[in-house]
């Protein structure tokens, strides 16, 4: 019997029901930060002196923070700001990663020796220290945020594609198609890529998830996106100071952070163990 | 064996030196010289200060020889004078011989990462290895969600709420710093008692945000070697299903988490930084953000360095300890 | 950027100083013998750790605290705000207040033993005055044409011209022990970790990060403090910091006013706690570059003083806790001018004054143009202080609603000094000044005070200003000086090189067990040494000689 893998991944994936919830809640968060100026109740920078430090209400459903905005309106934004800081962030890497894996993995040699060298120095700093390095000497713009993210984050990915491309390389239909005088560069792009997007697309989705929780933690220093942009990690890090006086400040900011990590977390992982078919589970267990 | 560790040694050298050419172009390459930083500090600083100044970072000097030269000192752990007001030696700052061993800032954050370190091996490996023998089940989901919530929840915000609950609420452990104010008047197993409480926390949250990432490798790597044909070949001989898990198939699934050991480094290192600001512990990694922030070069440049060594000696550690537990290399 | 004259008195004023009432929970506390008693340690914590304690070197004001408590100047002001002796006994001023003659003290010793001299005060007067000591604080210094050491306990200064703050200016902590750093460079010696002082504190441990224990100097010529230690712990984290206070790991710190407001009001803190407040020497304003295009236009300054509504700040930002400011003078000061004329909260007149300027929405963009350029620029601030912080963001907000576009940009401190105000690369900036008693601020306004590190760094040039400042410095006259500052007064507040935003109040919250603090126009710290804690509510054990 045969089955497209597409099929058989999802098939796979819907037996996992925490990767499903975690994909639902993607996809409703995608939708909210699409949609977030019909969503928002308020505009999310609009300072109202009458209502400062609201506990959740009616007409403010998460409260309002120490300049009477409201919290709803932040975070609906924030998820905006928080979902492109990840995307971008994950793309860049992506792109790098892809870039000079299948460069180390097609053609291997000395130019592979220093690429693979080259990711052995960025994975011994500590690149928290070198995010935080640049970012306070180059300013912390929500753009240099996601540059430099990306920017030293992309070695997990040109890892594995230089790894499926040592497996698939030596396999039939590559050379096969090499026999028929293909190009190397539509052998790369055709073939192999698509053979190792699933493993790539799997870290795609865990590196939003870190992206996510780095620029929180950049926040929290001073150096995430700049208020009164709103970002989760913004909101959360100036809620966290009046914690006791305003829950609704940090409980919310940081369940959203917390939800949303681990939604992509789990969807990743779900997604890693059916697409992945080693793990497969065969008839006797 | 011995040529193994000295082939690994050898190939240490151009990753740090790597290392050093990166921290030091992206210091070089920021806007503004270094020494503008310290002459400004000083509206009546004299040209010739200035270029005395220069002349003693090499400024003049095109970026290879000022590299070279950089490098020759770093070798003798010279990073040359902190910016800032008190104008110490780097090294001083980092690790200061006036200080007891206890007070320097390297050992703490060295301190807190091996145990955190520790703690995530200690718990990760077993939540692993229970993940992947009892997949899918319901206990495996409630700890795949527990490790989750250790890595997504921000470390700033869990740090806070667990100050609240144990350091207020209960009362039960200190917030902040890494000893009492009469830590002086205590015994010495007060003393001992003290200092690990206040690390409790501390340790707690480093080691927290780390399980996800080994437990789940771990599971990966125990299902990938269940399936394996020697497994299979082990339960069809009729050994008990324990025997076969914890003898056979365990210690092949560790293999490749030993490797981890030393990748996981950098990380810590890095949560350092939040951990230390929010505990108010003076380690390493409070000082390199006082440091960023501040731009004083010297002190980044020297920070990065010890951290990618501190990197590459974990690398090191986990090549012995891969060696030691793969008959295959231990037999070269 | 602080003036190191307020830093070092910690000035504090006056007006409405109150205390909280400490509630009902202190009865069973003051049933308790409140007699003063020697013991004890005071945790204060600080976001901050100091850098130097060499008074004249240092720029932050965790070093200025420390330091503080360790050195002393020559005289220092009372709590009626007249000026007293500290090290000085007493002192003369010739007819034409040229000349001062200090009388100082005998039998004070620095903490290794030496005598304190005249000497002292020569060699701390000849560091600060020298070239090559990186100091901000040099000015006042200058004005001396004369120093001489008359006799070991007669320091004689004599000045050119007449100078108002001559007086005061020797209460800043200028004596160094000429025996230990005579010859020797006092940038590259241990001295500034390690000093000898003679103040009511002396150091004895300092924990790089974690904390700086000084113990009571026994032999403090006021008298042995009674309370033992001081100890100044360092805590990054403002939310960690309130936690501390609230677990009792720190005694004493600042309060925001959220916190003053909300979250301190709770059985556990009235119980536990003493908080005050008073307003404080000091003001919050927004700075333009007045070399800037957009800003050189008076018109522009003033429309964008009628866009802010310092009401609604000092409302949100401060809850209260402070007032609208209106010049660079605190309230119900002698120098204050109460008359001088604001625009108040005016759009209408906001948006018509840029209209007058060639400022308008000419492609409908919400922004105003002017020669082709929209009206946005960037307003840069300290990091650490949420207030400024939250000031920005509703200056920001008032701001888009007459068409300018506003940026906000968060730096560090040294940062912000070293490369944008001292460099000249901003557009606009919120800071603060501490003042000292003394109106003179000849350094912030007199255009010959505009180069690289000076305090006049937005640029601000008006020769009848000049002649003022000049004039105010120059007399002893009461009346005169008054005059002067307050047609001072009048023209910054038609011209605008600031915009004067608030003067806020003090909210510092101490541990109840602590005694002998007495609120005062200069604030609480100015008797340190007689606070005590009664024997039976002593908490820290007697300090391990």
């Amino acid at each position: 019997m045969k089955r497209s893998p597409l099929k058989i991944y999802w098939q796979r994936l819907r037996e996992n029901k925490l990767a499903l919830t975690g994909g639902v809640m993607i996809s409703s968060l995608f939708l909210i930060a699409v949609f977030a100026s019909v969503l928002s109740p308020y505009d999310p920078n609009e300072i109202d002196r009458n209502n400062i430090l609201n506990p959740p209400s009616l007409t403010h459903p998460l409260g309002t923070d120490e300049l009477g905005r409201d919290i709803m309106s932040r975070m609906i934004w924030g998820s905006r700001i928080s979902l492109a800081v990840g995307f971008v962030a994950v793309g860049i890497a992506t792109l790098i990663g892809i870039l000079l894996g299948s460069l180390a993995g097609y053609y291997g040699g000395w130019g592979e020796r220093i690429i693979m060298r080259f990711i052995d120095i960025m994975l011994s700093i500590p690149t928290f220290f070198l995010i935080l390095a640049v970012i306070a000497f180059v300013g912390p713009s929500i753009w240099n945020i996601m540059v430099i993210i990306g920017l030293t984050s992309w070695m997990g990915v040109a890892r594995l594609v230089r790894a499926e491309f040592l497996t698939l390389k030596e396999r039939e239909f590559v050379l096969a198609a090499r026999a028929l005088g293909v190009s190397d560069m539509m052998i790369i792009l055709k073939h192999i890529m698509i053979n190792s997007m699933a493993p790539v697309f799997v870290s795609a989705i865990l590196g939003v998830a870190s992206a996510i929780l780095v620029e929180s933690a950049l926040s929290f220093l001073g150096l995430g996106v700049q208020p009164p942009t709103p970002s989760w990690g913004n909101i959360l890090t100036s809620g966290k100071d009046n914690i006791e006086v305003a829950w609704w400040l940090s409980v919310f900011p940081g369940m959203a952070i917390l939800i949303t990590v681990m939604s992509y977390n789990l969807f990743g992982e779900g997604l890693r163990d059916a697409t992945d078919p080693r793990l497969w589970r065969t008839g006797e267990s | 064996m011995i040529s193994f560790l000295a082939k690994r040694l050898l190939e240490m050298i151009p990753t740090l030196l790597g290392i050093t050419i990166l921290s030091f172009l992206i210091i070089h390459l920021a806007p503004g010289k270094p020494t503008d930083v310290l002459t400004e500090m000083n509206p009546k600083i004299t040209p010739e200060a200035r270029e005395r100044l220069e002349k003693y970072y090499g400024l003049d000097k095109p970026l290879y020889v000022q590299y070279g030269l950089w490098l020759k000192r770093v070798v003798k752990f010279d990073f040359g004078e902190s910016f800032s007001t008190d104008r110490r030696p780097v090294i001083a700052k980092i690790w200061d011989t006036k200080q007891p061993l206890m007070e320097r800032r390297l050992f703490i954050t060295f301190v807190i990462n091996a145990l955190s370190m520790l703690l995530i091996f200690l718990i990760a490996i077993p939540i692993g290895v229970f993940s992947a023998t009892h997949q899918n089940s319901f206990a495996d989901k409630v700890t795949t969600v527990t490790v989750f919530i250790g890595f997504a929840a921000p470390a700033f915000w869990l740090a806070l709420l667990l100050m609240m609950l144990f350091g207020i609420q209960l009362g039960w452990l200190p917030i902040s710093g890494l000893k009492s104010m009469d830590y002086d008047t205590l015994s010495f197993f007060g003393k001992v008692w003290d200092r690990a409480g206040h690390l409790i926390l501390p340790v707690f949250i480093s080691s927290f945000g780390g399980l996800a990432g080994l437990s789940r490798f771990m599971r990966g790597s125990m299902l990938e070697v269940i399936r394996q044909d020697y497994i299979t070949a082990a339960r069809a001989k009729g050994l008990r299903e324990k025997e076969v898990v914890y003898r056979h198939a365990l210690r092949n699934a560790l293999l490749p988490i030993i490797t981890l050991l030393g990748l996981a480094v950098p990380g810590l290192i890095g949560g350092s930084v939040i951990f230390e600001n929010i505990f108010g512990i003076p380690g390493m990694g409070q000082l390199f953000y006082m440091s960023v922030m501040t731009r004083d070069y010297p002190l980044v440049m020297g920070i990065l360095t010890i951290g990618a060594f501190l990197t590459l000696i974990g690398n090191l550690l986990a090549d012995i300890g891969y060696m030691l537990a793969d008959p295959r290399i231990r037999a070269k | 950027m602080k003036k190191i004259l307020s830093i070092m008195f910690l000035f504090i004023l006056i007006s409405g100083c109150r205390q909280e009432p400490a509630g009902n929970g202190n009865q069973a506390v003051t049933a308790i013998s409140d007699e003063p008693a020697y013991g004890d340690a005071l945790v204060a914590g600080s976001i901050g750790e100091p850098s130097i304690l060499i008074p004249m070197l240092a720029g932050d004001s965790a070093s200025h605290d420390v330091a503080g408590l360790i050195f002393n100047g020559l005289v220092k002001y009372h709590t009626d705000l007249s000026v007293i002796g500290d090290l000085a006994e007493s002192w003369d001023i010739s007819a034409d207040g040229l000349v001062i003659t200090f009388h100082l003290r005998k039998g004070v010793k620095w903490f290794d033993g030496v005598e304190f001299t005249a000497e002292d005060i020569m060699f701390g007067y000849k560091t600060i005055i020298d070239e090559k000591t990186p100091t901000a604080y040099q000015e006042d210094y200058l004005q001396v044409e004369k120093a001489e050491v008359l006799a070991p306990q007669t320091f004689r200064v004599t000045y050119r011209k007449p100078f108002a703050p001559a007086l005061t200016s020797w209460g800043n902590l200028v004596v160094l022990p000429k025996h230990l750093l005579e010859g020797r460079d006092i940038t590259k010696t241990d001295f500034g970790r390690n000093p000898v002082g003679l103040g009511r504190y002396k150091l004895r441990n300092w924990t790089p990060g974690q904390e700086v224990i000084l113990e009571s100097n026994r032999d403090y010529f006021q008298g042995r403090p009674y309370i033992d230690r001081y100890i100044y712990r360092i805590i990054p984290d403002p939310a960690t910091m309130f936690l501390e206070l609230k677990a009792g790991g720190i005694d004493l710190m600042g309060l925001t006013p959220i916190q003053y407001t909300k979250q301190t009001d709770t059985k556990h803190f009235v119980e536990n706690f003493r908080k005050f407040r008073y307003p404080v020497f000091a003001y919050t304003y927004l700075g333009f570059n007045l070399r800037h295009p957009f800003f050189k236009d008076k018109r522009v300054r003033q429309a964008i003083a009628c866009a802010i509504d310092k009401k609604e700040i000092v409302d949100v930002v401060l809850f209260g806790l402070g007032k609208p400011a209106t010049g660079p003078y605190v309230p119900d000061t002698w120098p204050y001018n109460p008359n001088v004329r604001t625009c108040g909260y005016d759009l209408g007149k906001a948006k018509e004054l840029l209209n007058l300027a060639g400022w308008a929405d000419r492609d409908g963009d919400g922004v105003l143009e002017k020669d082709g350029s929209p009206f946005a620029f960037t307003i840069l601030t300290n990091m650490g202080n949420s207030l400024r912080m939250n000031t920005a963001t509703i200056i920001q907000r008032r701001l888009a609603k007459i068409g300018i576009k506003v940026d906000i940009r968060v730096l560090e401190w040294s940062t912000f000094i070293n490369e944008f105000i001292d460099k000249r690369r901003f557009q606009a900036v919120i800071l603060g000044w501490n003042i000292g008693l003394d109106p003179d601020q000849y350094d912030i306004w007199h255009s010959g005070k505009t180069k690289e590190k000076e305090f006049n760094f937005v640029g601000y040039n008006n020769p009848e200003v000049d002649e003022l400042l000049e004039k105010g410095r120059r007399t002893f006259n009461m009346e005169e000086r008054k005059k002067a500052y307050f047609r001072i007064q009048e023209i910054l507040a038609e011209e605008l090189p600031y915009i004067f935003l608030y003067v806020p109040d003090a909210t510092p919250i101490i541990h109840a067990r602590f005694r002998g603090i007495k609120p005062s126009p200069i604030g609480i710290s100015y008797n340190l040494e007689r606070w005590y804690v009664p024997k039976a509510l002593q908490r820290h054990a007697a300090m391990q000689p």
